[in-house]
């Protein structure tokens, strides 16, 4: 047998700071050539997280392409379609750390066919980065991406004001861009923006501060990414579990072991909780729960875990734990603010399949209430065509019912998307407002928000 | 609630559990590819603890270049028996024999993109319609825009510039007959974290990822272990050095690394300080800018 086991000093020797390192999964957004991609690959350039034969490699394929500049984008950049046009398609995720934090970093596309990339890369981040190309200012991809990060509920968001050599890095530029986008962010709910004048491609205020922009008083992007508080973005208070598959081991040793297997989406569950199995509602007790490394005193978002229970009921996948006395609501009647990616508009009298937590079902659509102009983000009630790339409020009626929170409550059991019946393809993202969101003022002009 | 929080790598921990629980509520037929790798071996532990203290509930299958390190092999043997898991391997050599491919010419003919035929062939023969791999975007720029669920059509090909959005956690596995999905529960783990599970959980491993002393030739910066399946150029030797390895595929493309590292201890230790990809030691991602987008395009690992 020639495999080797580590030995008791090895373990001794597993660095204690590495493992205890937070983690910060951030995105970048921005409309198309604002110079998102070419930022990540600053910030991994100038933080030294470039590995030598990558460089060798980027140097010469920015040779082969007679450009004079070294081209970050193509870190990032990676498939040959995005090297041809020069442009970003598909997210690409990068990992680096620095000796105070992980980082995940999500780079998405800015053009607007691609915006459904965008959102996939967003949906799971706690800060996003929105460029501004200091000569545009703000466009509509600009207000777009913002948008969606705030139904998305993305906490933080840092406007990094690009480009800021191609304006001779004006603080009256900078000030005119800061201005603009606060009018525009106003109607968001972002709690945390802050802005930084940047130059991606010669590193001016990312990695270092810059002195070509004496008048700025904050600190460069890296500082921001390492110093930002990232509380967790999971809710502890409500508990839901849903249950992605039962564990029957059915073997001598396990013989009556009926752990319900799942991943915690809020709250806490300790052993002896009383639990109610929806959307049945019977009650049980919560026996036992095993985590990745043996029993565990309690459980909570987002840990994976298997739960037994005090007696026998019927509850399988697609169902969910809560507490007795702090339960979600279980309906076939959702509000919820979409985002659609399919080139084939939503249908209001379509069918599809709707996917929420562990559980499928198929929906039809009752109604779209409105459709959100992107550049106002008023809602527009006569034209409710929802296409690629819109977004909108809409209200659907579900063939099972579903035990849902409000988006802004909980991402997890407060999220769906939606799948068509007969290409299998994801054609939106959808976030439910109901029932917090259902009392809004008819008046109000601009559009609900999902997120925070 | 600051108490509520978890390191990352228990997060990256309770994801790729999350991840393999779906697959196995989600497909009919799923299967775990396993080599022997250290990223197959940290990814069927993690599959071990999502269905504890049941078994893994699907095959761990192995396709086999005929061209594999020796240490690999024995350790796929003797893993499968030892947490009782039902292992199907299928050899490249067959479908050369059946006519299905042809082997490759010149001093350095590599198996490895043969793998992707055999591949498809035990798809088809087994109708999985998934297959766990444990590959990471960090490892390489195309793989750095894999989803976690990879769809592949009738012809197993990846469509890289139409995938599937993936929102939040919600994993839509939903396909048509003879289409099947590619599932890597280890997308965001990188070469440090597999190493440092590997040492949190005590794992056996190989022991070619250690220093050991291997005769081997330098062709084009790549130390390639001594093999009947090579044949040296002129000007070529075969010489004598202290080596390890950082990524275990067919012998005949990946590259060994010079190091001293005799010890998980050691081994972070040098991972902490690498200067060079993990990558950077296979021969079969030289051989063009995209080879491994046109590999996962055609239906690759
Ligand atoms: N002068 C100047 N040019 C920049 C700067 N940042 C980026 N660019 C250039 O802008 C162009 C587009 O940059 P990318 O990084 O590819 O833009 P992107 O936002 O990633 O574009 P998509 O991903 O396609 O949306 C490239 O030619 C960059 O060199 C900057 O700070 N100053
Ligand atoms: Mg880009």
């Amino acid at each position: 047998m020639s495999a080797a086991t580590p030995t008791a000093s090895a373990t001794a020797h597993t660095d204690e700071h590495y493992l205890s390192m937070d983690l910060l999964r951030f995105t970048t957004a921005g409309s198309v050539d604002d110079g998102k991609s070419t930022l990540i690959g600053r910030l991994l350039y100038d933080s030294k997280a470039i590995f030598e034969d990558t460089l060798e490699n980027l140097e010469r394929v920015t040779e082969q392409r007679g450009e004079d500049n070294l081209n970050l984008a193509l870190l990032t950049d990676g498939l040959r379609a995005e090297r041809e046009q020069g442009i970003t398609i598909d997210v690409a995720y990068r990992y680096f750390a620095t000796p105070k934090r992980k980082f995940i970093i999500a780079d998405t596309p800015g053009h607007i066919q691609y915006t459904r990339n965008m959102v996939t890369g967003a949906s799971t981040a706690n800060l996003a980065i929105i460029l501004i190309d200091a000569r545009k200012g703000v466009i509509e991809q600009t207000c777009r991406h913002s948008f969606i990060a705030s139904l998305l509920g993305i906490p933080h968001v840092v406007v990094a004001v690009n480009k800021m050599d191609l304006v001779d890095f004006s603080e009256a530029r900078f000030n005119e861009i800061v201005a603009q986008f606060s009018e525009f962010a106003s109607r968001l709910n972002i709690p945390d923006i802050k802005f930084i004048p940047i130059s991606a491609l010669h590193g001016d205020n990312v990695v270092d501060k810059s002195d070509r922009t004496p008048w700025y008083q904050g600190g460069a992007l890296l500082y921001t990414l390492e110093t930002v508080y990232i509380g967790s973005d999971h809710n502890h208070v409500d508990p839901r579990f849903s249950i992605q598959t039962v564990i029957r081991p059915n073997n001598d040793a396990h013989h009556d072991f009926r752990g319900f297997a799942g991943r915690v989406a809020g709250g806490v569950f300790k052993p002896g909780d009383d639990i109610v199995s929806l959307p049945s509602g019977l009650p049980a007790k919560i026996k036992s729960i095993h985590g990745p490394e043996g029993e565990l005193a309690e459980a909570f978002a987002p840990m994976s875990v298997a739960i037994t229970l005090d007696r026998e009921i019927d509850s399988s996948r697609g169902d969910l734990f809560a507490k007795l006395n702090n339960q979600p609501v279980v309906t076939q009647d959702i509000e919820a603010m979409i985002c659609w990616f399919s080139p084939k508009p939503l249908n209001p009298a379509g069918k599809y399949i709707l996917r929420h937590t562990t559980r499928e079902t198929k929906c039809a659509l009752k109604a779209v209430r409105y459709k959100v102009d992107i550049n106002t983000l008023r809602k527009q009630t006569e034209d409710v065509s929802v296409g690629m790339n819109d977004i909108g409020r809409i209200h659907v009626r579900t063939a099972t019912p579903l035990m849902i929170d409000p988006y802004k409550r909980n991402r997890t059991t407060g999220s769906f998307i939606l799948i068509d019946e007969f290409t299998n393809a994801t054609v939106g993202a959808g976030m439910i407002l109901w029932p917090d969101g259902g009392d809004r003022a008819p008046t109000d002009q601009f559009a609900d928000m999902g997120g925070l | 609630m600051s108490s509520y929080n978890l390191t990352h790598l228990a997060q990256l921990e309770h994801e790729a559990i999350f991840v393999l629980r779906e697959v196995a509520a989600q497909f009919e037929r799923p299967a775990l590819l396993f080599s022997g790798g250290k990223d197959s071996i940290v990814m069927a532990r993690l599959a071990q603890k999502a269905f504890a203290p049941a078994r893994i509930p699907f095959p761990l299958v192995h396709i086999d270049t005929g061209h594999n390190f020796s240490e690999a092999i024995e350790y796929r043997d003797w893993f499968a028996q030892d947490i009782g898991a039902r292992l199907v391997v299928r050899y490249v050599e067959d479908s050369i024999k059946a006519g299905r491919c042809q082997e490759e010419k010149g001093p350095n003919p590599s198996r490895n993109g043969l793998q992707t035929i055999t591949l498809l062939d035990t798809i088809e023969e087994f109708k999985f319609d998934a297959c766990l791999g444990g590959a990471r975007r960090d490892e390489e720029k195309a793989r750095a825009k894999e989803r976690f669920f990879s769809h592949r059509d009738e012809f197993g090909q990846w469509d890289p510039k139409n995938q599937r959005p993936e929102l939040w956690n919600l994993f839509n596995g939903r396909k048509n007959l003879g289409e099947h999905f590619r599932v890597f529960p280890l997308s965001n783990w990188t070469e440090m974290d597999v190493w440092q599970y590997i040492a949190r959980e005590k794992l056996r491993i190989p022991s070619i990822y250690f220093s050991h002393t291997r005769r081997v030739v330098n062709r084009n910066g790549v130390l390639l272990a001594e093999s009947p399946y090579i044949t040296l150029l002129e000007g070529e030797n075969y010489e004598e050095r202290v080596v390890r390895y950082r990524t275990v595929g067919d012998s005949t493309c990946t590259g060994a690394v010079e190091s001293p590292a005799a010890t998980l201890a050691e081994v972070i230790q040098e991972v902490a300080s690498a200067r060079v990809t993990e990558r950077g030691t296979r021969a079969d991602d030289k051989r063009s800018e995209s080879a491994m987008e046109d590999r996962k395009k055609a239906g690759y690992f």
